[in-house]
């Protein structure tokens, strides 16, 4: 039975990791196309990867919008939370009903809204579009995770803060943001990733400027190319290079 | 319904550390054992060992006389009252106290009645239908304790189940399972840390520290004569007197060579051991009794601790002469 | 101004920047949407008439419908397969790896989870492509003498969202076991069940509503999906999200887009009712 078990994992392990491995091989390919036969180990995709402007510019533009529109919700989403905790507002179960529902609707159905309202409020497509749309849909990630994770222990911090005579704003800087840094960092790191990576939002609400998944994505029309493979390698190893280090600075962390 | 059992030099190691160290036991049938002594003495290593929940790594475990190496947990004829209760939240009361007989193929009718017929027995008659998130955490104690008697088991284990509960339900409690118990004649295991309650219920205290079994006996003897240091300190507050070929540091009061253990309630104005002229360092009001602190004239370091009657006035800094009326002696 | 309206003010306060955001750019562009669905199109500009127009043809031309059905099977053949295969990885990880082990375990089944989504789709078209590995593997051992079609076809996309939605299920049916008190287990072994007995009532049922979270998901994202049928499916059927970019792109027709997006929305939100007896998002 427990044979029959490691088996499994051994198999699941495979098949989950059959595209990527076939994906970083072929990225090497000495050769036109990203398929067997393996033709020699070369570097050349990688370099024709990096000195691609557009390519390297729409990396920058993913990272700025992802870290402007994460910066943005999560700012948004932890002011929302806290008002939501510590006051009693009326109707707050509807107001936090209407704060997470971004979150069960599909991307597509986002983008074609406000791509109806840009267009008739003759709004230009661009990044801004682009980082609006972002914000939308990690907004109520955002606030579910600052929601979620305000206690007790950090309520009544806050009371003795006001107590000893601190401004709201000063509660919030100095005592509730600290206090709830791990559930900020990983709502952050959760947008960001989501955001880096999101496609369809940010095909339909650009125009000129890309992010990378998009330019990805015309390079795929194109046809096979071990350029894709290179430039998806790349992602791959920065993202899980991320990972790495969130789980070593972050959640490994002596309390 | 009942079964002895036997435990012979079962050692068991977690990786480096060795939670019990060839520990043999030998419980009759019918009898209540409570296993007693502070977080990872072992207690409750042993346990699970004979619940069958792991396998000892040298050593045997045979109840009824049967070995029971290797069988598992269903296979054995004993059942487990979990710290947590563990009560299955999905399920009704009676179908949680007749989930053992629904495994060995009782029919349902049967099944319901039998559920009826426990949850009686544990005080909470009607209730069947209810689910356990309905009731509060001694009742829900009451039934776990029912489920694991429906299926009329050798052995009961219960592993620390009265902790969550507090004073007043704990005592009440305690009295039920002592009646429970020699109702239905299970050999009882129980463990707890708690050392009142190991004497309010227990036939035999086993006293473990360290994965050893420091003293064994009966409530009474384990108190007034205790087998070692340890267990003197486990039971209860003890004044510890060092004794040399018949000499202390307040005169010659036993003979022998070892430590001279004598209980706070046993020191006052008269009694048999004299202990000299005390002076008082402090004393509190404890209800029961009146709780000082004394060092002797003979010896100030020696520090002592006395109850006295509850009626006593004392100030602090009096000298007052002490006697002890009972005492113990651990040779060493 | 009183303590508790001052405190209101302040409630409000600091609540209104998420709120007027999820306004202005979630809720209002949403009824926009709604509102454009009952427009038609007149040459290239659109007319705004209540025109149910849009729904009708949705369910009565065929190329439309059969994109709705083509969805609904996809979607349901996923979830179906994602869950059956995921469970018991999360629980062998949950379960058999040494506990010092599992996180591990548990970030290695869920690495590729991290390559660029487009990009994982493409790379299966990598694998299951005519000069793919998979038939280069077959061709060289000499099982076939010619490429199998396993790309651009509707198992290619079952694939390929199977590949995600395992790791993202192996994550969620973890997290839901791991919380499982092992002492739950222990007591029904101990009553006399056996591992299969264990399972069916005791295990089985307190995990299900885990499960079903977990699979409803899958389902509306992988209903949503535009991208794995596009890379991976071929031309020969199409997706509903498939068919509302069709509808925008080619012909520009914004209201016909509209309009199947909001059927899209109705069909998760029946799923939503159907199983909302045992979701418990917030359990997520």
């Amino acid at each position: 039975m427990r044979l029959a078990g490691w088996l499994y994992l051994a198999l699941a392990y495979g098949f989950v990791f059959l595209p990527v491995v076939v994906l970083v091989v072929f990225s090497f390919q000495d050769g036109r196309l990203p398929v067997p036969p393996f033709q020699g180990f070369s570097l050349r995709w990688y370099a024709q990867v990096v000195s691609d402007g557009a390519l390297m510019t729409a990396l920058w533009h993913s990272a700025l919008v992802a870290f402007v529109s994460s910066g943005l919700a999560l700012a948004m989403g932890f002011l929302a939370a806290h008002a939501l905790a510590r006051v009693r507002l009326p109707g707050s179960v509807f107001l936090r009903g209407l704060l997470i529902a971004p979150m069960t609707v599909s991307y597509l159905i986002i983008a074609l809204g406000l791509l109806t309202v840009f267009n008739q409020s003759g709004v230009k497509l661009s990044l801004w579009t682009v980082g609006i749309g972002h914000v939308v849909i990690n907004l109520p990630l955002c606030f579910a995770i600052c929601y979620g994770a305000m206690g007790d222990h950090q309520k009544t911090a806050e009371r003795a803060a006001r107590d000893l005579g601190a401004s709201e704003a000063r509660v919030l800087w100095f005592v509730s943001a600290p206090m709830l840094a791990p559930a900020l960092a990983a709502a952050f790191f959760l947008s960001v990733t989501f955001s880096w990576d999101e496609f369809i939002i940010a095909f339909l609400l650009s125009r000129f400027d890309l992010t990378l998944p998009v330019e990805i994505w015309s390079m795929l029309r194109s046809g096979l190319s071990p350029a894709t493979n290179a430039i998806g390698s790349l992602l791959f190893l920065v993202s899980i290079s991320a990972v790495i280090l969130m789980e070593i600075f972050l959640f490994r962390r002596p309390k | 319904m009942t079964a002895n059992v036997s435990i012979r030099s079962v050692s068991q190691r977690y990786g480096p550390a060795t939670a019990l160290d060839d520990v043999s036991l030998e419980i009759a049938a019918g009898e209540f054992v409570v296993l007693l002594g502070p977080s990872g003495c072992g207690k409750t290593t042993l346990l699970n060992l004979i619940g069958g929940f792991a396998e000892p790594v040298s050593g045997t475990i045979l109840i009824g006389g049967k070995d029971m190496s290797g069988v598992s947990p269903a296979a054995r004829p004993t059942t487990t009252v979990f710290q947590d209760y563990a009560l299955f939240p999905h399920m009704s009361l009676a179908d949680n106290v007749g989930f053992g007989l629904r495994m060995r193929g009782v029919s349902r009718p049967e099944r319901r009645a039998k559920a009826e017929e426990f949850l009686a027995l544990v005080g909470l008659p009607g209730k069947a239908d209810r689910r356990p998130h309905e009731l509060s955490g001694g009742q829900r104690q009451r039934v776990a304790l029912a489920r694991a008697l429906a299926v009329a088991p050798d052995v009961l284990l219960l592993d620390e189940p009265l902790g969550a509960l507090d004073l007043k339900l704990r005592r009440a409690m305690q009295d039920e399972l002592k009646a429970i118990q020699r109702r239905v004649g299970t050999t009882f295991v129980h463990v707890t840390h708690d050392q009142e309650e190991a004497m309010a219920i227990a036939d035999r205290i086993v006293v473990m520290n360290a994965g050893k079994i420091a003293d064994i006996g009966p409530p009474r003897e384990v108190y007034l004569r205790p087998g070692s240091l340890f267990s003197a300190a486990f039971m209860g507050e003890i004044n510890q007197i060092p004794v040399r070929d018949g000499q202390t540091a307040l005169g010659p009061l036993v003979p022998g060579t070892g430590t001279l253990l004598i209980r706070p309630e046993a020191i006052g104005l008269h009694g048999t051991l004299p202990l000299g002229p005390c002076k008082v360092e402090d004393a509190a009001f404890f209800g029961t009794h009146v709780r000082a602190h004394v060092a002797p004239l003979a010896a100030p370091d020696l520090k002592l601790t006395v109850h006295l009657p509850q009626a006593s006035v004392v100030a602090v800094g009096e000298v007052m002469s002490l006697f002890a009326t009972d005492h113990a002696m651990l040779e060493a | 101004m009183s303590l508790q309206s001052a405190e209101r003010k302040l409630g409000w306060g600091l609540l209104a920047p998420a709120l007027l955001w999820t306004v202005a750019f979630f809720v209002l562009p949403f009824l926009a949407m709604v509102a454009l669905s009952f427009a038609h199109m007149e040459g290239r500009a659109i007319v705004e008439v209540f025109d149910p127009g849009n729904y009708v043809r949705a369910f009565s031309e065929w190329s439309q419908l059969k994109a709705l059905i083509n969805s609904i099977e996809i979607t349901v053949t996923v979830t179906v397969i994602s869950v059956v295969l995921a469970w018991p990885l999360a629980a062998i990880i949950a379960w058999q790896v040494p506990a010092r082990y599992q996180r591990l375990a548990l970030l290695v089944a869920v690495l590729p989870f991290w390559t660029s989504y487009v990009v994982r789709s493409y790379s299966w078209l990598l694998v299951l492509g005519d000069n793919g590995v998979i038939n280069k593997a077959l061709m060289a051992v000499g099982l076939i003498a010619e490429p199998l079609a396993l790309a651009s076809t509707r198992t290619a996309t079952v694939i390929g969202f199977v590949h995600f939605f395992v790791m993202l299920l192996t994550l969620t049916i973890y997290a839901n076991l791991i919380q499982l008190s092992p002492n739950y287990a222990r007591a029904a072994q101990d009553l006399g069940a056996g591992r299969w007995a264990t399972f069916r009532h005791v295990i089985l049922p307190l995990t299900l509503p885990g499960v079903i979270t977990g699979a409803f998901v899958t389902f509306v994202l992988c209903i949503g999906d535009y991208i794995t049928p596009q890379i991976l499916g071929g031309n020969a059927e199409l997706t509903l999200p498939q068919l509302i970019m069709l509808q925008m792109g080619r012909s520009g027709n914004f209201p016909m887009a509209a309009a199947l997006s909001v059927v899209l929305m109705a069909v998760v939100i029946l799923v939503y009712a159907g199983c909302s007896r045992w979701l418990r998002l917030d359990r997520l």
